[in-house]
């Protein structure tokens, strides 16, 4: 099976500060990759670059076997390859479905259909009792559950998730963790910059660790917590506690 | 889930009625109005006009500016380019104002769109922007004042004609048939606007308003859109610079194209309510009559106000203390602070 997302060579640099360098790994159709590293790794660098945010200074992002390297990240996200942000960015005026349903209609749903896929979607997540809700009366586990359901609105193939348990409290934790359990049961391609380290050990079938920009390793989440460079670079004795839980 | 928690939501698949709230209520205002000029004066009857030009002006700016976020100093340049449009087909080719218009409705979209375009794609955002769009503005009434082509500082006379002719847009001093033509065309303005708001366009443009890079991750095409909306608000602003022609039978570069104009369109939805349907409407009730209130203080003033006999600025002087008084209490303009405390009950 060809990989639905190929990285090659990426590099990105601004002015002197060379954030991501030669960073390149694929990811499966129906995987779900961890992206870890300490702060400054350029791991939302990596993001950036890969969703469209901005072109990277070298190499190439592949999705379905096309060169999108150079494309902008609306088209990116029509075509399925969605990000979310790791600071949640409701549309603050709109209410929640109507946050959602303009998802569904750039992704070129028409409005009753929008608003209808929006209302399903936001049962899903858990947020249908919100949905006459101005967004930005969410709190914050509201708000990452509207991330959530905003890219889902596109019928995303691949997802980039962006600290998606930030800000969470732990027992917030685990209903995102099952959420995201359940997009990846429907298909859906997962790749996801996280610091807690229970959920990357949950979800991941691969883990990226980035370190000054590059690749310090790549592997199972087992061979990764045990690979003893990433463990004096990012995880210290942190590997300990997650074994533990 | 609790019983009131799912009654608290509505069932997204009923299918959006036309004649929502906005719609009734455009209907009812509408017919209200109607008999206004058979029962004004004459005098009162141009006041009504006015409104009726600034509240398509206001429309104009709300939609590029407080729908889409993009902050216009320069609508002056709408406005002037239908007045122009329309006052050079008619002067030069006889061609009525029917058809001025929508070549005017054009040709300020297609400039709306160049100068939109020039702007972002060197990025300019707010201030910037909004510096961008004066800039222009004024470059456009430069070149209108040192243009014989177009007539120059002198601007147009539009020919009168005996009688009165809805296809000439043109009837006698007093007519009521003046006050129903502006109405006809704010009524269309209004259902353009109430219909871009419920729009994919209008949605689109709040998202982008609200951010710009979270509405792009989710697919929306930004620039095309914001260029969308400049186009739709250059195209109403143009309708209000034919009508006023029309309706005074004049233009020249400093009316059209003057830095007042622009800053006429900022203040009726500022002081209405931003980014809503209906403050540029309440705004255009409140400003429009300004002037006239004031010139007739200033010739003839109560004994209290004789040091301002013959003095002139009284309308600015009372713009700032309305703007400055709305900014310090109403920050989302008149009807837009009454619509929050409402939907917040």
């Amino acid at each position: 099976m060809s990989p639905i997302v190929s990285v090659e060579h990426l590099g990105k640099s601004f002015g002197g500060l060379r954030a991501v360098h030669n960073v390149s790994f694929n990811v499966e159709p129906g995987e779900v990759l961890g992206i870890i590293g300490p702060n400054g790794a350029g791991k939302t660098t990596l993001f950036n670059c890969m969703a469209g945010m901005f072109p990277p200074s070298t190499g190439t992002v592949h999705y379905q076997s096309e060169n999108v390297t150079s494309w902008s990240d609306a088209k990116l996200a029509r075509a399925g390859m969605v990000r979310t942000f790791q600071l949640m960015r409701p549309f603050g005026s709109m209410t929640v479905l109507e946050n959602v349903a303009v998802a569904a209609a750039a992704r070129g749903a028409k409005e009753r259909d929008a608003m209808a896929q929006a209302w399903e979607i936001l049962q899903r997540v858990g947020l249908d009792h919100y949905a006459t809700r101005t967004s930005k009366d969410l709190p914050t586990a509201g708000l990452k559950r509207l991330e959530l359901a905003r890219a889902m609105a596109l019928h995303p193939k691949v997802l980039l998730l962006d600290e998606v348990l930030a800000g969470l409290v732990p027992t917030e934790r685990q209903p995102v963790i099952d959420l995201l359990l359940s997009i990846r049961d429907n298909g859906v391609t997962l790749l996801f910059v996280e610091h807690v380290m229970q959920a990357v050990m949950a979800l991941s079938d691969h883990v990226l660790v980035l370190n000054h920009g590059e690749t310090l390793a790549y592997g199972t989440p087992s061979e990764v917590v045990a690979n003893p460079e990433v463990i004096e670079a990012y995880l210290g004795d942190e590997v300990t506690n997650v074994d533990s839980q | 889930m609790s019983e009131t928690l799912i009654q608290t939501v509505p069932s997204p698949l009923h299918k959006k009625k036309f004649f929502d709230g906005n719609m009734v209520a455009l209907v009812i205002i509408v017919a209200a109005v109607v008999p206004l000029p058979l029962l004004l004066e004459s005098g009162q009857e141009s006041v009504a006009i006015r409104i009726l030009i600034f509240a398509m002006l206001g429309l104009s700016w709300n939609i590029m500016s407080g729908f889409g976020g993009m902050f216009s100093f320069g609508h002056a340049a709408y406005f002037g380019l239908g007045a122009y449009s329309s006052s050079i087909l008619l002067v030069n080719f006889g061609i009525s104002p029917w058809i001025g218009m929508i070549v005017g409705m054009a040709v300020a979209a297609v400039y709306g769109v160049i100068v939109g375009w020039l702007c972002f794609r060197y990025k300019l955002k707010g201030t910037y922007f909004a510096l961008a769009t004066f800039a222009f503005a004024e470059m456009l009434r430069i070149i209108v004042q040192s243009s014989q082509a177009v007539n120059a500082a002198v601007g147009y006379n539009v020919p009168l004609i005996k009688g009165s002719s809805w296809w000439l847009m043109q009837f006698p001093a007093g007519s009521p048939n003046y006050f129903w033509l502006g109405l006809i065309l704010l009524t269309g303005c209004l259902l353009a606007t109430i219909m871009f708001a419920r729009s994919k366009t209008g949605q689109f443009a709040v998202a982008i308003r609200e951010d710009e890079e979270a509405a792009s991750s989710i697919g929306i095409p930004v620039l095309r859109y914001k260029l969308k909306v400049i186009a739709i608000s250059a195209s109403i602003g143009a309708v209000a610079g034919v009508f006023y022609t029309q309706f005074y039978l004049f233009i020249d570069p400093e009316l059209a194209f003057g830095a007042y104009r622009s800053i006429e369109a900022i203040l009726i939805p500022v002081v209405g309510g931003v980014g809503t349907i209906w403050g540029p409407l309440v705004g255009s009730v409140l400003l429009a009559p300004l002037n006239d209130i004031t010139a007739a203080i200033l010739r003839n003033p109560p004994p209290f106000l004789d040091f301002l006999q013959g003095q002139s600025g009284l309308d600015v002087m009372l713009y700032a203390v309305l703007i400055i008084l709305v900014i310090l209490f109403l920050p989302k303009g008149i009807f837009g602070s009454i619509k929050d405390k409402v939907t917040r009950k």
